[in-house]
């Protein structure tokens, strides 16, 4: 069942991959803001599969709720910033 | 093999299916705004789907118990962040994508 976690967290890392493409060539700030945050999403999923796989969950969970309340505090951020702003 | 690895299998598969699916739309839709439905929906669900199999996986401990709020917390944050950029992009004068306008960005 380790091999199970750890071939789903290779494949989350894949997708991680694919959205990095918009991150960078993505057109625009906005949709590079999208791309981070999706890809925020699929680390936090990582991170616990890396708790389940090292034994570990009871610290690894701690470090993804972190994580996911940074996701989302940056995400809310850029899109105060670009709204007081007025434009992209 | 046992009964909860079992029961936690097809969760954490149909939340891979979402994030494939959530991945593939953000990279082939032609605008922003069908990007953010793509990911603003299927991520939403994806992760709901994983930490539900991650918790029972784990069994009924403090740290499930954290996994599911780590669920809850992201069933409400996720929505509200696709809401606030949406509204940003829609205030900095962002032309939704309409099929007479062929340009993708």
């Amino acid at each position: 069942m380790t091999n199970f976690f750890l071939y789903l967290g290779l494949g989350l890392f894949s997708l991680v991959l694919l959205c990095l493409y918009r991150g960078i060539f993505g057109p625009g700030v906005l949709n590079r803001i999208a791309a981070i945050s999706a890809i925020g999403t699929k680390t936090l999923v990582i991170l616990l599969l890396m708790g389940f796989i090292y034994r570990r969950v009871d610290m690894f969970v701690d470090i993804s709720m972190v994580y996911a309340l940074l996701n989302f505090i940056g995400t809310i951020t850029a899109a105060k910033y670009l709204e007081i702003k007025g434009e992209v | 093999m046992d009964i909860q690895f079992m029961a936690a299998i097809p969760f954490l598969l149909g939340g891979f299916f979402f994030f494939l699916a959530a991945t593939v739309g953000l990279l082939r839709f032609p605008d922003f705004f069908c990007r953010l439905h793509a990911t603003g929906k299927g991520d939403t669900l994806a992760v709901l789907l994983s930490l539900i199999g991650l918790s029972i996986y784990e069994g009924l401990s403090l740290t499930s118990l954290k996994i599911l709020f780590i669920a809850v917390f992201m069933f409400l944050a996720q929505p509200t962040s696709t809401h606030a950029i949406s509204r940003a992009a829609l205030r900095c004068g962002l032309e939704p994508w309409t099929k007479a306008s062929k340009e993708r960005r």
